[in-house]
């Protein structure tokens, strides 16, 4: 177990929180990058032993989460040439402190699931990180309304996910963590291709302008 | 053989890529699908010994849910070259692979019996079908799989997350598992009860959102109004179905935990399947949208599912039957629903003038297919889901009161938009349409399936059910 292990799940933390804050599209773009790449370093410094496959899946998902996708996501931006989300359904602040609550509940909740003693000294802060992820990236989800926002909060809900299977990679073999990472993928390009679409059509990314279907 | 149902279309839709004619990309639909469907045939039959270290093999509930798949998806291939043939100037190249692929992919799920690749499966559906969806292109067809895809995506993410949790069940105990279904049935009385409880919640609203259940079924309004009849026959009718399965296995895995600890599995899918019910029927009566209102209907049979599956028994039974009359039953009403908005040219029941007039072969199936999909005998699903009422009244009759009020509203809601759209607008003449036979052939041949069920229930698939339903239920009660 690597000394950088809590210190890299607390810069996860810090980041969901720069997400909720974050107004400017190029910024929260950059955060779920930057949260990519810590996600792999996590998965080097969960092993004692570095093997093989523990070095892939990091490569991959920094490949992935730290650059590929956010480059996609950085040309889409570019593309439909907007900056930032305008008026979220829940303002700034609002958001954040449901975040803030959220982690804590989180914490809370985890408590109450019982822990195996070998993974409960080791890695204390790994179930309580991944829930309050995967709430910050629903929170994205529903709160804002620019396509590309709402793909950051899907990914930043995988990547909660990605945190939960760290303590379970043993389990979980390395070819479905592979699996999952590519599927995630092949997901955002065809949402990157979708948002394409909807701009020629729309003229805009507002997911918000999507709404002559309904009841 | 367990491998070649998937690898097999997967390796056909990259060849159809390179197809340079579109009649021939889309024949090879149903090609591809009679072909499938004799190598199903063949292991349900035979059944395979299991691949990849296990990861692939045939179970009981395997066999009828991939004879189902492929059987189903079989009927509906067929209506594909005469609606792309209606459709000549739209590029169908992608439409075409995605159709071929989703195949391959669908089939994954019943076949594997590892917890991660069964959810690659449902994963790699879900993007297969997105392409299907916006075939048309309109800003409606964006709109509605935009949704389709941040909720589905949303909704299979949270499946991994519980599985990740059913792991942990596992992992926080000290049960050393290889996450395989087998091992993780035979371990359950070991798992971790806190963690087996949380995820099947958490898997409940992962696959219930792929399923379409109440309150997770808004995406599925717009997305089978919006998408071709024949991709909504294959989503209402295969997509669930995949879905259905994959939580019956964690269903198994909590009936298998211990005395009584299914049940809180188990209440929790009679709570949806009710709510299911109650949300579809209401929104059924008034609707305006013909397609619209299959989907409700489909949520409705969802939720029928759910309870049989709630209750447990005969009504596990009932269920399993229920999803097979259910996947027919869609092909019906969706391939007739196609061709009814293709003559007509609005899905609004005020603009459909006396469907059975302009095309009647269409309008006829249309109104039996109403018949069909409400239960009313002689029809397949009158049989199913007198089984699962007969469990609703040996468990509750809350329950059994409901279910039937709930039926009934649906029946009336239903009813009346179907016989507005077949025999409504003013009297005079009005010019027939050609109707092709393949455009008609696919949804008859479901409803003859149907009737057939209805009539006579064949002892080979009376013996599989049993044997799946048993198979379920290992353990429980």
């Amino acid at each position: 177990m690597s000394h950088l292990f809590d210190p890299l799940l607390v810069s996860v933390l810090l980041l969901n929180l720069f997400v909720l804050g974050a107004s400017r599209l190029r910024s929260v773009i950059g955060a779920s990058a930057l949260q990519g790449v810590a996600l792999g370093l996590l998965t080097v410094a969960a092993h004692d032993h570095i093997t093989f496959t523990v070095t892939l899946v990091a490569l991959i998902a920094i490949g992935l989460k730290g650059v590929l996708i956010p480059k996609l996501l950085y040309k889409a931006m570019r593309d439909v040439a907007i900056v930032r989300d305008v008026e979220p359904l829940i303002g700034l602040i609002p958001s954040l402190a449901i975040g803030a609550v959220g982690t804590g509940a989180s914490v809370i909740f985890a408590r109450t699931l019982p822990v195996a003693d070998s993974y409960h000294a080791s890695l204390a802060l790994v179930l309580p990180s991944s829930f309050a992820t995967v709430l910050t990236g629903c929170l994205v989800l529903v709160t804002r309304r620019k396509a590309i926002t709402q793909v950051v909060g899907y990914l930043i809900l995988e990547n909660g996910i990605f945190i939960m299977g760290l303590g379970l990679i043993e389990a979980t073999t390395f070819l479905v963590e592979i699996g999952v990472l590519l599927d995630l993928f092949v997901a955002i390009f065809v949402m990157g291709i979708i948002i394409n679409h909807v701009r020629r059509e729309f003229e805009t990314t507002d997911a918000a302008e999507l709404s002559s279907l309904k009841e | 053989m367990l491998f070649f149902l998937v690898a097999f279309p997967l390796v056909v839709a990259g060849a159809t890529m390179l197809v340079p004619s579109a009649r021939v990309r889309a024949w090879m639909v149903p090609a591809t699908a009679l072909i499938h469907a004799a190598a199903t045939a063949w292991v349900v039959i035979d059944v395979p010994a299991p691949m990849f270290e296990s990861w692939l093999q045939l179970g009981p509930l395997g066999r009828v849910i991939l004879g189902l798949l492929s059987a189903h998806y079989l009927v509906c291939s067929l209506y594909v070259p005469t609606y792309l043939a209606a459709r000549a100037e739209r590029p169908n190249r992608v439409f075409c692979a995605c159709m071929i692929a989703l195949l391959g992919t669908m089939s994954l799920v019943p076949i594997s019996h590892h917890l991660g690749l069964m959810w690659v499966g449902i994963e790699t559906s879900t993007l297969a079908t997105a392409p299907l969806i916006y075939f048309n292109k309109t800003p409606r067809s964006l709109e509605a799989v935009w949704k389709y895809l941040l909720i589905g995506s949303v909704g299979v993410a949270f499946a991994l997350f519980g599985s990740f949790f059913l792991a942990s069940a596992a992992v926080h105990n000290g049960v050393d598992t290889s996450l395989l279904f087998e091992d993780l049935v035979r371990d359950a009385p070991r798992l971790s009860k806190p963690w087996l409880h949380s995820a099947f919640v958490v898997l409940l609203v992962g696959y219930g959102t792929k399923i379409g259940l109440a309150p997770m079924h808004t995406w599925k309004p717009d997305v089978y109004g919006e998408a071709p009849s024949v991709v909504g026959a294959l989503l209402s009718g295969g997509m669930t179905t995949c879905a259905f399965c994959a939580l019956l296995r964690f269903l198994q895995i909590s009936n298998a935990a211990g005395e009584g600890e299914g049940d809180v599995a188990r209440d929790l899918l009679l709570v949806f399947g009710l709510l299911s019910m109650a949300v579809a029927a209401a929104f059924m009566i008034l609707q305006r949208d013909y397609k619209r209102m299959l989907a409700y209907s489909s949520v409705e049979h969802m939720g029928i599912i759910a309870i049989g599956l709630g209750l447990g028994g005969v009504g596990t039974y009932g269920a399993l039957l229920h999803l097979i009359n259910n996947s027919f039953g869609k092909a019906v009403m969706f391939l007739a629903a196609g061709n009814i908005h293709r003559a007509c040219g609005s899905r609004l029941v005020t603009d459909t003038i006396g469907a059975i007039r302009r095309v009647p072969a269409s309008g006829a199936l249309f109104l039996l297919g109403l018949f069909a999909v409400t239960g009313s005998p002689p029809f397949g699903m009158f049989l199913s889901e007198l089984a699962i009422l007969r469990a609703a009244f040996d468990g509750s009759y809350v329950v059994a009161a409901l279910v039937l009020v709930l039926l009934a509203t649906a029946f009336v809601g239903m009813s009346s938009v179907v016989i507005k759209v077949v025999h409504g607008g003013p009297a005079g003449e009005v010019a027939r349409e050609r109707e092709p036979f393949l455009s008609i052939a696919p949804p008859l041949a479901a409803l003859a399936v149907l009737l057939a069920l209805g009539i006579y229930l064949p002892d080979w698939l009376h013996g599989s059910l049993e044997l799946a339903t048993g198979f379920l239920e290992k353990g429980a009660l």
